[in-house]
Parts: C-alpha cells; sequence; structure tokens
C-alpha cells in the first residue's frame, strides 16, 4: 500500500502547480483551469484523509465532500465561462489585464 | 515494489506533468485543456487505488467529460489559436511567483509528514451502496444545496452567455 504521506504530498505539489497557474498566467481560461488543478489537489487530500480514518463502520464523510467540491466546480466553470464569453463580447479580448476596471 | 504502489507512482508522475503542461503551455490552449484531461484521469486512477471508486467514476465523467468539454467549447468558440500576449509585467511575475509557490509547497510538505499507516477498509468501502446511503441520510441537507446551486449557477450563465443585457 501506498503511504499516505505520498498522497498527500502529490496533493500539495498539484495545489501548488494550480497556484502558479493563477498568479502567473494572463488567459482567463487558463486561470479557470489552474482553479480547476487547485480543487482537484484538495479532492486528492478528502480521499486521502479519508482513507486514513476509514474505520471498522467505513466513514465516507471525504467521499462526500468530495462530491459536492466537484458540485461546485462544475457550477463555477459553466459561470466562469459565461464571464469569459461576456467579455469577450464586450472587450474583443480574453487577457485578464483587459478587464481591470475594478483593480485598485 | 507491489503493483498498487507502481501504478499510484506511475500515474501520480504523469498527473504532475500533465499539469505542469496546462500552467508552462504559453501556446496553445487546447493543448492545455486536453493536458488537463490527462490529469484528472491520472487522479481518478489514484482513486481508484485509494478505494474510492464512485468518486473515480465520477471524477472520469464530470471533469474528463463535461468539464472539460465545456472548456473545449468556450476555446474553439471564441476560436482562439494562440494566447501570446504583448510581454508586459510577466518576467516580474514570475520572479515572484516561482519562490512564492516554492515556499507554499515547501509549507504544505512539511505538514503532511508522519501520518500513520492506511487501515484496511470493509468490503463495500466507497461504492455506490454506502455513498448513496449516507448522501441520502446524513447528507441530504447537502445534496438538495447541491441542487439549488447548480439551478442557481444554471441561469446565471444563461443570462451571463446573453448577447445583451436588458
Amino acid at each position: 500500500m501506498v503511504p499516505l504521506d505520498h498522497v498527500i504530498g502529490l496533493s500539495a505539489i498539484l495545489f501548488t502547480i494550480g497556484t502558479i497557474g493563477v498568479v502567473t498566467r494572463r488567459n482567463v481560461i487558463v486561470i479557470l483551469m489552474s482553479i480547476e488543478l487547485m480543487l482537484n489537489a484538495v479532492n486528492l487530500a478528502f480521499v486521502g484523509f479519508n482513507r486514513m480514518s476509514a474505520s471498522a463502520g467505513g466513514q465516507v464523510d471525504g467521499h462526500i465532500f468530495v462530491l459536492m467540491v466537484i458540485t461546485v466546480a462544475a457550477a463555477e466553470v459553466a459561470v466562469g465561462l459565461g464571464i469569459v464569453i461576456s467579455m469577450f463580447r464586450n472587450r474583443d479580448s480574453i487577457n485578464v489585464e483587459d478587464v481591470s476596471l475594478l483593480k485598485w | 515494489m507491489e503493483i498498487p504502489a507502481i501504478l499510484f507512482y506511475f500515474f501520480a508522475a504523469l498527473a504532475v506533468i500533465s499539469a505542469l503542461a496546462v500552467v508552462l503551455n504559453v501556446r496553445n490552449t487546447v493543448a492545455a485543456a486536453l493536458n488537463l484531461v490527462v490529469t484528472m484521469v491520472s487522479l481518478a486512477v489514484i482513486y481508484v487505488l485509494m478505494e474510492a471508486h464512485l468518486v473515480a467514476a465520477i471524477q472520469i465523467m464530470v471533469y474528463g467529460g463535461a468539464i472539460v468539454v465545456l472548456f473545449l467549447f468556450v476555446v474553439m468558440l471564441l476560436n482562439l489559436r494562440t494566447d501570446t500576449f504583448p510581454p508586459g509585467r510577466q518576467r516580474l511575475m514570475k520572479l515572484v511567483a516561482v519562490p512564492l509557490g516554492l515556499l507554499v509547497l515547501a509549507q504544505l510538505l512539511r505538514a503532511s509528514g508522519g501520518l500513520p499507516e492506511a487501515p484496511p477498509v470493509p468490503q463495500g468501502f466507497g461504492g455506490y451502496r454506502q455513498l448513496g446511503i449516507a448522501l441520502f441520510t446524513d447528507y441530504v441537507l447537502l445534496a438538495e444545496m447541491a441542487s439549488l446551486l447548480l439551478t442557481a449557477a444554471m441561469v446565471g450563465a444563461l443570462i451571463l452567455a446573453k448577447r445583451k443585457i436588458d
């Protein structure tokens, strides 16, 4: 069996890759993909910790949370891509630096 | 080394490589979306190794199917062949982002050490029966909230993507 340290370590690596993507990229669609990577890293941590704490009864609370995170991710992508389409229509660009109206 | 460990390390490496390809691919957004599929499917394999069978199936259906198809649909709808933007503060951003990311990684890895060994799990752990029972007894309110959230997201996406906001 795989040690759980390595599962959580993989989750940490994926989360970091997603963070770097969100901070460095300027294409809105790639930023949304990086957010998906971060959500997936969190899902992996949920599944790993649930595997670790599975008692004789076999609790699956972590799996339920993963299903909820997947639901939220699907909703987020639907709304986010709607915003991207609307932004492309109005500004003719998907560069985040072209929509800096709310930037301080 | 036994078979599950080999599978885990193989698919973990595949997930990390394709995640890097998503983030570092600055030329082609379609290739980034296809690399995202590879990451999602690798993670689904790791979920199976972690005895989370239903979660793995839903991961492939929702992420590998619906979400990535939505991404590809939008990329092709907007006809984005390249995303080469004029150079701006990109260099400074990268100089700051990489050490920051490595710092986050070091902290997360430090916190993940010394976990106990995984216990054996009962028959049918993580299957549709056990998750269904948990989802519609203890977590029934959560399931209802998910349906409400999806309805709200559907209405929101429709209104946002409309041609004119009246």
